[in-house]
């Protein structure tokens, strides 16, 4: 399996080595990375919203935050460390984000094929079964040559110090 | 703060659908502002564009935008198209959301077009594709439902 220190860390370069990005941007970190379950957390932030008559965030800042975090669910469940390309994704939006509040999200994979793998993922506030979205999410499998060709380009940058 | 950002939206909403200006109306919605989002034809055919910013960037390796940029774009770009092409005056509420990824965004200039599949008394059904270089090349198309007042 995919080792969990070495993806920790990979998730921390991808949403803070790249200064001024979209995770930047929204904020993006992860909070949790285990074998069965990916958090990620998206801060309220008055950049994000998309209704100002009511303060509510969009739903496109759920959107990059589900597919961060789905995205990584597919990562753990992987033999090797590898990224997955988002194939498509739905999100059923059950109630608006209180503004002022963090939003959670929190994903897995819950089949692994040959060359798809089958994620769903929920975003919440204070009560994980109170979620105000739901989403599923498909993500491809690299060939293996490209898989192989990744992890000799992370290897320095997952060496080096932070 | 809520009654003068709502009169803000109703206003600029107003202005886009008299004189095809979309701008007041990005001003006034801030996660539109974020990515960036401009009109590049006027109503009724209306393409919205996603200018290449660092700030939509998610992969830096390939690079490439991050699908949460584009979705974003997409599902804002299907309510600023109902918000200039319908009565309401109130931002549309997205009930559910649906892409398919064809290909990686490129750090590129992005468009997309939204077309009403159909349109109830409270229930509106949106189609969006989005393209870089060539329209006729997608690289994400993706369908939402709204609630509409």
């Amino acid at each position: 399996m995919v080792d969990l220190e070495v993806l920790r860390k990979l998730c921390r370069l991808m949403t803070t080595a790249n200064s001024g990005d979209h995770f930047h941007a929204l904020g993006l970190r992860f909070t949790r990375i285990e074998k069965d379950r990916i958090q990620a957390e998206l801060p309220y932030s008055e950049d994000i919203v998309g209704n100002p008559a009511t303060g509510v965030i969009h739903g496109g800042a759920l959107t990059a935050l589900l597919d961060t975090c789905c995205g990584f669910a597919a990562v753990v469940a992987l033999d090797e460390l590898a990224l997955c390309p988002t194939m498509d994704l739905r999100i059923d939006y059950m109630g608006q984000a209180q503004p002022g509040k963090s939003v959670f999200a929190e994903a897995e994979a819950y089949r692994v094929s040959r060359h798809v793998i089958f994620c769903r993922g929920v975003a919440f506030q204070e009560d994980r079964d109170r979620p105000i979205a739901h989403c599923v999410a498909n993500f491809s499998r690299l060939d293996p040559q490209v898989a192989a060709e990744m992890r000799r380009q992370f290897a320095p940058i997952l060496a080096g110090k932070e | 703060m809520a009654n003068s950002d709502y009169t803000g939206v109703a206003k600029a909403a107003v202005l886009a659908r008299e004189k095809g200006q979309l701008a007041p109306l990005v001003d006034a919605l801030p996660y539109a502002r974020l990515l960036g989002i401009e009109a590049v034809t006027e109503p009724p055919s209306l393409v919205f564009k996603m200018p290449n910013r660092h700030s939509n960037m998610g992969n830096p390796t390939l690079p490439a935008l991050h699908g949460g940029a584009v979705g974003g774009f997409m599902e804002m770009s299907a309510a600023l198209h109902l918000l200039m092409t319908m009565e309401t005056l109130k931002v549309p509420r997205v009930v559910d959301f649906s892409i398919d990824y064809v290909r990686a965004g490129r750090m590129e200039d992005s468009f997309c077009e939204c077309e009403v599949v159909r349109q109830g008394k409270r229930l509106v059904n949106v189609a969006v594709k989005a393209w870089q270089s060539d329209p006729l090349v997608p690289i994400a198309t993706a369908r939402a439902h709204f609630l509409v007042d």
